[in-house]
């Protein structure tokens, strides 16, 4: 006999579980089709105008996304850039350096860190981080960076540098969740082989165990700009809410989510509600755009770099 | 064992629906009134057991949304609504003027306490991005005494949409006739410059934070806040202080029409202080339900009277006697 026994029982609780999936599918259809259906008359006026024009201008009703997308797009790299580092090089050191107590204690105050509120983080910036970003870490960045145009401009301390790490604070515990699972699943059996071969420490974790991670690693980042691109009361809180594009980081900016959290409940009228629910169907999409990106980068990252790959001699 | 406990939820289920007697009144609308729309609330219910008012507030446009969508009982809006919202409304909306607020100019500058004195075409063109130092002359000349620092003016706005920015736009637009053109007046609007700061409570926080900076609040967060803010120059040509006295003055001796959709900016009283308005309920002529629109208007006529002497302490302006005198003709109007 090859096949368990098949009850009634088990084949209801098989089609019972498999309406979740569908459910789960039904609702984002569902959310899609309901923004699309509430920007129409945004789309019929504005077209694709709406995703490269500036203006957002309630009293004469002209609306246009750019700075919106610019802001989202630029805090949610920047803050990804700063997370990344930490937040890998935190899982790195907890799962193969760690002594055990200390990897438990880090751990969850990691974990703590993704429970807090976003409004907390929103308090915690404006009172903390922005007078120190005003006072010493702008200056400091302007005075030996400041050929660079990111670090040009008049110090206000908010702006996309301070939402960015804000943003970057909120989504390290989910890079290194994830990173430092991945890395403490990668089997012993390569490691040791990586120091039979007289690799050193790094060495073995570079090649064996980021390589091996990588599709996890890259997942758990996913996740984490996922968040980024969404996260709204933070963000709006020290962003400056200023509609502009500038290539300047310590120059205020507007986000897609902060927008319509900011605007959304007095728009009176018609083509005004419109357009912000064109904005949210704006920010569904570059979260889908960012998504399919990421993952078409794992896949062509792994099969360059998995030990599958490494074995047939790529 | 079961059906004791079931039965104890059934008797308490009753029980309460016979006890919970009192109307519950839903309103939904403006932030800037809600700390005395809570006071007047509380102190009526301890005078009415019958009723319980609910207040959210959502903003000036949110207000009007749900009166429109009849979703709540009444409305509140600093800013009055326009022709077309009135006509989406499914049935004749009235504007009634409960108190009177003004929005003071606050600004951080280090050594320069309240008192600098603006004027009006000086403010437009901060707010257009026209003047940009606060050394520049056109303040200077108006403070002899005053030592104005060479620093860059940090413009600051709401971000959400608001009635208080409705009222300062409205004043923009009447003083500045660019600002009229360019921006315009309305509860959102797209500014030329500046940081947007969330609620009268984003714009405070912003303003005692960053030096240089200038912005526009609600009186009561300007004092309880401990910002220093300006004396603005009205129509009449007196550099005024915004308090409670010069903001009823902005109504006093102004032609009000029997609607109340009146605007009170740059009001041409000369001891008014210029950046002034009333807040309304927002009501339907012919109510629905009886009870509750016999409780609302109730409630009305004791805000209009007794309830104004809690206004005060709150940094309120009371309503001028003629028109309360108007609003309880208005108020038989109504049906219910």
């Amino acid at each position: 006999m090859t096949m368990a026994r098949q009850d009634i029982g088990d084949i209801c609780f098989k089609r019972a579980l498999m309406v979740f999936p569908y459910l789960v599918l039904l609702i984002v259809a569902g959310i899609l089709l309901k923004l699309v259906i509430a920007s129409w008359d945004s789309i019929l006026k504005f077209g694709f105008s709406f995703l490269y024009t500036s203006t957002w201008d309630p009293v004469v009703e002209q609306f246009g996304a750019l700075p919106f997308i610019f802001g989202t797009l630029v805090t949610s790299l920047v803050a990804l850039l700063i997370a990344i580092p930490i937040g890998l090089g935190t899982a790195i050191y907890l799962a193969e350096y760690a002594p055990r107590r200390i990897y438990r204690t880090v751990a969850m105050m990691i974990d703590l860190l993704a429970a807090i509120p976003s409004v907390i983080y929103g308090l915690w910036g404006i009172f903390v981080l922005v007078p120190l970003m005003r006072s010493h870490i702008q200056p400091f960045l302007g005075k030996y960076f400041g050929f660079l145009p990111f670090f040009q401009g008049p110090n206000y301390g908010i702006g996309l540098l301070a939402a960015s790490i804000i943003l970057a604070v909120m989504i390290i515990p989910f890079i290194t969740a994830v990173a430092r699972e991945v890395i403490a699943a990668v089997p012993p059996v390569y490691k040791e082989a990586a120091y039979a071969m007289g690799a050193t420490r790094w060495e073995a974790i570079k090649t064996i165990i980021l390589s091996y991670g990588k599709p996890g690693i890259i997942g758990g980042i996913i996740l984490a700009l996922g968040r980024a691109i969404g996260e709204t009361m933070a963000v709006t809180m020290v962003i400056g809410n200023n509609v502009k594009i500038s290539s300047s980081l310590f120059s205020s900016g507007y986000t897609l989510a902060s927008v319509i959290a900011n605007e959304f409940a007095e728009a009176a009228t018609k083509i005004y509600t419109s357009s912000l629910m064109e904005i949210g169907l704006v920010l569904l999409l570059v979260s889908m755009v960012v998504n399919i990106l990421a993952r078409v980068l794992i896949w062509s990252v792994t099969e360059k770099t998995s030990p599958q790959a490494a074995l047939k001699g790529v | 064992m079961l059906k004791k406990f079931l039965t104890l939820i059934a008797v308490m289920t009753a029980a309460g629906a016979v006890w919970a007697a009192p109307v519950l009144i839903n309103g939904a609308g403006a932030t800037f009134p809600y700390p005395i729309y809570s006071k007047w609330f509380d102190e009526y219910s301890k005078i009415d057991h019958n009723v319980q008012f609910n207040y959210q507030s959502i903003g000036s446009g949110g207000g009007i949304k749900q009166i429109t969508a009849k979703t709540v009982d009444f409305g509140a809006s600093d800013g009055p609504m326009t022709p077309d919202q009135m006509n989406e409304a499914p049935g004749r909306i009235y504007h009634i003027p409960m108190v009177m607020g003004s929005e003071a100019i606050v600004f951080n500058l280090e050594g320069v306490k309240t008192g600098l004195k603006l004027t009006a075409d000086v403010l437009a063109d901060i707010y257009l991005g026209k003047v940009t130092s606060w050394s520049d002359a056109r303040i200077t000349a108006e403070n002899p005494g005053v030592n104005l620092p060479n620093e860059s003016i940090v413009v600051v706005h709401r971000s959400d949409g608001s009635g208080t920015t409705y009222i300062f736009t409205d004043y923009l637009s009447s003083v500045s006739s660019e600002w009229k053109g360019r921006v315009g007046k309305a509860t959102s609007v797209n500014w030329p410059l500046g940081l947007g700061g969330k609620g009268n409570e984003g714009v405070a926080g912003f303003v005692r934070q960053t030096p240089g900076s200038i912005g526009y609040v609600e009186l009561a967060y300007a004092v309880r806040n401990g910002l220093p803010y300006a004396y603005l120059k009205n129509e009449s040509g007196n550099f005024i202080e915004p308090t409670i006295e010069s903001t009823s003055k902005a109504a006093e001796g102004v032609p009000i029409p029997e609607d109340f959709r009146v605007s009170i900016v740059n009001s041409s009283n000369p001891q008014a202080y210029p950046i002034a308005g009333f807040t309304w309920l927002l009501i339907y002529k012919d109510m629905d339900d009886h009870v509750k629109g016999e409780a609302i208007v109730n409630f009305i006529k004791w805000a209009i009277h007794d309830g104004q002497a809690y206004t005060k302490d709150l940094l309120y302006a009371p309503l001028p006697a003629q028109v309360v005198g108007m609003i309880e003709t208005k108020l038989t109007h109504v049906k219910y």
